[in-house]
C-alpha cells in the first residue's frame, strides 16, 4: 500500500496542463508552408508517393499528405513542415494548403450542426472502429486517453458499444471485408451522432488508395463532421480537433 | 542437390532453387523440420508460366543460414498436404489454397486465412464464414467482433462455453486485408514501396522498414553504410522497448490495476517522443528509407537517449517491482493461457510466443544483421507459457534491449558522406530478408522478373504463424481471461491480413 503511495506521490503531474498552447517536443511534422519559389513542378510532383501535390498553384492535400517529409528534403526552398499540430478542420477544402499561404487551418462554424455543441460540449462518448487501420492510429487514439494527454478530462471518451455513442471515429481507409460491420455498428448509434475520419488512410485511403481490397462506399453518403489528417494523428491534433468542434458556437 | 542454402538477406538467381517434382518436394520439406533447430520461415506459392511455383524456405537456426527449394504445380492437381504430417505448415498450405484454389487431398482444416480481394473462390465472403459449433442444450455461443471494445484492430472471436469455462476458440481474421502484397506491384515508386512497408503493421514499423530496406539493398547489390546500420539495428530496440512498455500498461489494464496501467503507460511516452525528436513522428515512419537517411543519429541524440533512459529506468524498476510482487495481479497472470512446449511445437510459434514456452526462437542471434552480429544476441526463454511467462519476458526484454542501447550509442559511425549509387535491382532474381520484429520473425521475400521489376513480393508477418496458440491457450480458462490473454499475446490483426 505504501509503496503504491511511493509511486503515485514520485509520479506526480503527468498531464499536459493546456493542451491547445502544448508544444510538440521534436521535429513534428504538421501543417506545411510553400513558399513562391518557382521550382521543377514535375519533379515535385514526382516526390509524393500518394499524389497529395498538384500544381497551379502549388498545393499539398493533407488528406492524402503521408507526412513522410521527403518533398521538404527534395525542395527545402519550396516546402517546409512547421510544428503545428492543429491541423484537423471539418472542411475538406481547408485540407489543401495552397502555396504562399501561412494561415492556421482551423473548423468552420457554419459546419458545424447546432445539435453537436448542444448535445456534446460536455460529454462527448466516441466508438471506435478500426477499418482496416494499422495499429498507429489507434495506438496514438488509445495515447489520447492516457495520463499525459488526458483527454477524459473533458468529457470525451470512447465507450465499447455503439449504442452508448455519440459518434464514430474511423481509422484505416475502410476494407471491402469490414464495409458491412462499419455500416452495421454506425446505424446502431443512436442519433445525433457524428462520424470523424482520423488519419490519412481513412481521409483518402492513404497509401492504399487504389487498392481493389478497398470499398469506401461508406464515405459517400454521409457528411464528415472532422478530419483528423496525419500519419499516424498527434494525440494532439485529435484533441484539439475534437474541442474546436464540441465547443464553437456558431 | 536439391536445395540452395542461402544467408539472410541473399540475393540470388531465382533459376539457381533447384526445381523439384512435388512428392520429392515434399519428403525434402517435412525432414528438414524433424530437427528442433530448424522450421519453415516461409512457403508460398506464385504465378508461374500457367501454372503455380511453389518456394519453400526453412531456415535452420544453427547454421544460420536458409534452405530454399522449389515446385512446379498445375494449381487443379490434387496434392498431397504437408500438414498431413506435420501441423506447423498448416498456415502456409491454407493460404495457398487461398490464393490459387489448389485442392489438398488430405489438409485436416482448409480454413479461409484472410479472404483476399483475389482469392481463388469467389463464392465465399467474411460474413458467412460457417463457424465449427456443437449442438448442445448446455454449452453456448459467445461472439465477439469484429468490432472490439477497446480501441483495437478487428477480428471475429468465436468462443464455445461451458458457463463461464472456455472449451473451444475460433479465430477468424481478414477484416484488415488491404491487399498490400499486391500494392507492392503495382505502386512502381521506391518511396511508395517503403511507405507501403511502413503501413503493413503500424507498431513494427522498425521491423518490416528494416526488412524491406535489407532485402532492396541486397536487390539491388547495395551495402549500407555502418551509420545507416546502428540507425536502423537503434530503432528496432526502441520500437521494441516502447511497445513492450505500452503491453505491459495495456496487461495492467486487462486485470484492473489501474496503477500499473497509468505508469507504464506514460512510460512509454517519452520512448515515443524520442523517436518524435530523432525523425519527426512518434512511431518511426519516414525514418528508415533504402541506402540514406533523412534524420542522422549524432552524438547529441545519443545523450539524450542515455539521459531518458536513466530516468525510465528508475520508474521502470520501481513499478516492475510492484507489479511482479502483487498477489492480485500474479492470481491472474499465473497458469493462465498457457500453451505447454509441445504445443507450441506443433504449431510452430516464433518470437516471444515460442520463447514464452521454452523454444529458442530469435533472428536476432539465429540469423543476425547489422548490428545484431556485434551485439552477439542471447535470447531470453521462459518456462511456463503462461501469461506471466509473456509479461516476464517483455519486462527482461525492455532491460535487455536498453542495455543494447546503451552499448550502441556509445561509439556513433560517422554519417557516410560519399553514399554510392543506388543501382538498379537485379533481374530474375529472389532475395530472402529476415528481422525480429517485437512480436518475432518477419519474413520478406522478392523475386525479380527479366527486367528487374518486382514479379512477386511475399510477406509473412510473426502473427502469422502465433494466432492459433491464441485460440489454444484460452482452452479451459474462464472467459473473463481472455482479455488479459489475448493481450498478452498482443498478436497484429493487420499483419496477418496484409
Amino acid at each position: 500500500m505504501l509503496d503504491n503511495l511511493k509511486i503515485l506521490l514520485h509520479q506526480g503531474k503527468q498531464y499536459i496542463p493546456d493542451v491547445t498552447t502544448a508544444k510538440v517536443p521534436g521535429i513534428f511534422r504538421g501543417r506545411p508552408v510553400i513558399s513562391m519559389e518557382k521550382v521543377n513542378e514535375t519533379a515535385l510532383i514526382d516526390v509524393c508517393p500518394t499524389n497529395a501535390i498538384s500544381i497551379n498553384p502549388v498545393c499539398i492535400d493533407l488528406g492524402k499528405c503521408t507526412f513522410c517529409g521527403e518533398c521538404a528534403f527534395a525542395f527545402p526552398n519550396k516546402i517546409k513542415f512547421t510544428t503545428d499540430y492543429k491541423i484537423a478542420t471539418n472542411d475538406p477544402g481547408k485540407l489543401i494548403i495552397k502555396e504562399g499561404h501561412d494561415e492556421s487551418i482551423g473548423l468552420d462554424p457554419e459546419l458545424i450542426r447546432a445539435e453537436i455543441y448542444r448535445c456534446f460540449s460536455g460529454s462527448l462518448k466516441l466508438r471506435q472502429v478500426s477499418a482496416g487501420g494499422d495499429n498507429s492510429c489507434e495506438l496514438e487514439l488509445n495515447a489520447c486517453g492516457n495520463v499525459n494527454f488526458d483527454m477524459g478530462r473533458f468529457g470525451i471518451e470512447f465507450v465499447a458499444s455503439p449504442r452508448h455513442a455519440d459518434g464514430i471515429v474511423i481509422t484505416g481507409p475502410i476494407t471491402t471485408n469490414m464495409a458491412e460491420p462499419l455500416q452495421i455498428c454506425y446505424d446502431t448509434i443512436p442519433e445525433p451522432k457524428i462520424i470523424i475520419l482520423a488519419g490519412t488512410d481513412a481521409i483518402s485511403g492513404g497509401i492504399f488508395e487504389g487498392s481493389k481490397a478497398l470499398n469506401r462506399g461508406f464515405l459517400t453518403r454521409y457528411k464528415i463532421d472532422l478530419y483528423v489528417p496525419g500519419n499516424p494523428i498527434h494525440p494532439l491534433t485529435f484533441i484539439n480537433g475534437i474541442l474546436d468542434l464540441i465547443k464553437k458556437r456558431k | 542437390m536439391n536445395y540452395i542454402s542461402l544467408k539472410n538477406n541473399q540475393t540470388i538467381p531465382v533459376s539457381n532453387i533447384p526445381e523439384l517434382d512435388y512428392a520429392s518436394f515434399l519428403e525434402l520439406n517435412l525432414s528438414f523440420v524433424k530437427s528442433s533447430s530448424c522450421h519453415c520461415v516461409n512457403y508460398f506459392g506464385f504465378p508461374h508460366a500457367g501454372k503455380i511455383k511453389l518456394i519453400c524456405s526453412i531456415a535452420d537456426d544453427e547454421l544460420q543460414s536458409v534452405r530454399v527449394s522449389s515446385s512446379v504445380v498445375d494449381a487443379k492437381q490434387p496434392l498431397p498436404s504437408f500438414t498431413k504430417q506435420n501441423l506447423v505448415f498448416e498456415k502456409f498450405e491454407r493460404e495457398i489454397h487461398e490464393n490459387f484454389g489448389i485442392p489438398y487431398k488430405d489438409h485436416p482444416w482448409l480454413k479461409p486465412v484472410r479472404f483476399p480481394f483475389n482469392q481463388a473462390n469467389k463464392k465465399i465472403g467474411i460474413a458467412d464464414y460457417p463457424f465449427f459449433n456443437i449442438e448442445s442444450e448446455e454449452l453456448h455461443e459467445v461472439g465477439v467482433g469484429p468490432i472490439h471494445a477497446g480501441i483495437i484492430e478487428p477480428g471475429h472471436f468465436r468462443f464455445i462455453c461451458n458457463g463461464e469455462q472456455i472449451l473451444h476458440l475460433e479465430i477468424q481474421l481478414g477484416y484488415q486485408h488491404r491487399g498490400i502484397e499486391q500494392l507492392f506491384l503495382e505502386k512502381k515508386k521506391l518511396l511508395q514501396r517503403i511507405t507501403l512497408a511502413e503501413n503493413i503493421s503500424g507498431d513494427s514499423v522498425a521491423g518490416h522498414t528494416t526488412a524491406f530496406v535489407n532485402l532492396w539493398e541486397s536487390l539491388c547489390n547495395y551495402q549500407p553504410g555502418k551509420d545507416l546500420q546502428l540507425a536502423r539495428t537503434l530503432a528496432m530496440e526502441l520500437e521494441r522497448v516502447a511497445v513492450h512498455t505500452g503491453d505491459l500498461s495495456a496487461m495492467c489494464t486487462d486485470v484492473a490495476y489501474q496503477l500499473g496501467s497509468a505508469v507504464f503507460g506514460r512510460l512509454r511516452t517519452p520512448v515515443i517522443n524520442f523517436f518524435q525528436k530523432w525523425c519527426g513522428n512518434r512511431l518511426a515512419k519516414g525514418l528508415i528509407r533504402v541506402g540514406k537517411t533523412n534524420f542522422p543519429f549524432s552524438n547529441e541524440l545519443g545523450d539524450e537517449l542515455t539521459k531518458l533512459f536513466d530516468d525510465f529506468e528508475k520508474d521502470f524498476e520501481g513499478m516492475s517491482e510492484e507489479l511482479f510482487e502483487l498477489p492480485s495481479a500474479l492470481a491472474r497472470f499465473e497458469k493462465t493461457g498457457v500453451i505447454a512446449t509441445d504445443q507450441a511445437a506443433t504449431i510452430g510459434t516464433v518470437g516471444m510466443s515460442a520463447r514464452m514456452s521454452g523454444i529458442s526462437r530469435d533472428i536476432r542471434s539465429s540469423h543476425p544483421h547489422d548490428f545484431y552480429i556485434e551485439l552477439q544476441h542471447e535470447p531470453i526463454i521462459k518456462h511456463h507459457g503462461d501469461v506471466y511467462s509473456r509479461a516476464q519476458i517483455r519486462k527482461e526484454e525492455i532491460r535487455q534491449s536498453i542495455r543494447y542501447i546503451r552499448q550502441l550509442i556509445q561509439n556513433v559511425p560517422q554519417e557516410t558522406d560519399n553514399l554510392q549509387q543506388l543501382s538498379s535491382p537485379q533481374p530474375n532474381s529472389f532475395t530472402i530478408a529476415l528481422t525480429e520484429g517485437w512480436r518475432g520473425e518477419i519474413c520478406h521475400c522478392a523475386i525479380t522478373d527479366e527486367t528487374g521489376e518486382l514479379a512477386h513480393y511475399k510477406i509473412k508477418d510473426p502473427s502469422f504463424h502465433n494466432w492459433l496458440a491464441v485460440g489454444l491457450a484460452v482452452r479451459n480458462n474462464e472467459i473473463s481471461d481472455f482479455p488479459i490473454c489475448n493481450k498478452s499475446f498482443d498478436l497484429s490483426y493487420c499483419g496477418h491480413d496484409l
